[in-house]
């Protein structure tokens, strides 16, 4: 019944690529030296933000593939975000659903 | 769509992580309640659908990009309480992973796309859709605007607390500290991309995705069973 399914999620998964063809940042999520451009400086709270913390994959690509790969990389991020979001919802849901014995 | 690190004060992002606590323990036990145990994995589909979605980025005409969410056919296709925990979790791991959106912003960002999306999208649905027979016209532009109407919603929220952090917080010389457009400037830049790409795009995605599954798995479908049920949220 949910094997339609994973195969239209696999399926956007390959594709995800399309979604690194659109140029430009999205309104409000600029890096600071987009905003040092923009604006001859970069707020304080911004730039500090910026040393706080440092994902693993910033921005779906993944460091050690450099950016010749980076629509290889894409795809591996949306295989390794679709595995993490699927677990993790499985795990909350299932601790929280009812069981079948309570019905 | 998802605040970055940064960009809103950590007194905003207090707040609204306060506003989303009892959301998420309400959600919580609406799963508990509501969500039989073999739905779990269309759960978690519906989950990862709106992970890969986000990934979509559209070209917005003025040079910035944006995307849809499926936030909206999350609540119409499993309840949107359950969309709350579909979209936090897809949220959570962008913000965590991979940098996009922050993590003291997680709340702010659930806030907009987790719980007022798919809410906004939900009511908007039952109100134009009423019982509208599924695959008519009036369904699907309910399904449609229910998508445009619930990204829209988001977008403004997401633009008045980017707009209202130079109102509020500045250095002494009047510099802002964090997001430093004012709401004259956030606004109307976040609804042109929402309301002109990715809003049509979001009610495109919810009408014909929503068609799909009702018609290839109408059992697992919120608004058919909440139907037989006649309970509602």
């Amino acid at each position: 019944m949910y094997k339609k399914y994973i195969v239209i999620l696999l399926a956007l998964i390959i594709i995800s690529p399309l979604g690194l063809i659109a140029e430009g940042t999205a309104w409000g999520e600029w890096g600071s030296d987009d905003l040092k451009e923009m604006l001859g400086f970069v707020p304080v709270g911004i730039e500090k933000a910026e040393n706080l913390s440092k994902a693993i994959f910033p921005d779906y690509t993944i460091p050690f593939l450099g950016e010749t790969l980076e629509y290889f990389a894409y795809i591996l991020s949306a295989i390794i975000g679709a595995f993490l979001v699927y677990s993790i919802t499985f795990l909350i849901a299932k601790l929280s659903a009812k069981k079948p014995y309570e019905n | 769509m998802h605040i970055p690190e940064g960009y809103l004060s950590p007194s905003t992002c207090l707040v609204t992580t306060a506003i989303m606590l009892p959301i998420w323990y309400k959600a919580i036990k609406k799963i508990k309640t509501d969500l039989p145990a073999s739905n779990i994995p269309f759960l978690s589909m519906g989950a990862v659908f709106s992970f890969i979605i986000m990934m979509f980025n559209l070209p917005v005409p003025d040079g910035t990009t944006a995307h849809a969410t499926g936030a909206v056919l999350a609540a119409l296709a499993l309840g949107p309480w359950a969309a709350v925990i579909c979209i936090s979790v897809a949220l959570f791991i962008q913000a965590v992973v991979f940098g996009d959106g922050g993590i003291l912003a997680f709340g702010a960002n659930a806030f907009n796309i987790a719980f007022l999306m798919p809410f906004i999208g939900y009511y908007t649905y039952n109100f134009i859709a009423k019982n509208a027979p599924i695959g008519s016209f009036k369904q699907m532009s309910a399904a449609f605007l229910a998508g445009f109407v619930g990204l829209n919603i988001a977008a403004l929220s997401t633009a008045i607390m980017f707009g209202i952090q130079p109102l509020l917080f500045t250095t002494a010389d009047n510099i802002p500290l964090y997001c430093p457009y004012g709401l004259s400037i956030a606004v109307p830049a976040m609804m042109f991309a929402h309301t002109l790409v990715a809003g049509p795009i979001e009610g495109i995605l919810t009408a014909f995705s929503l068609k799909y599954i009702l018609n290839s798995s109408p059992k697992l479908s919120f608004i058919i069973s909440s139907k037989e049920k006649t309970s509602n949220v």
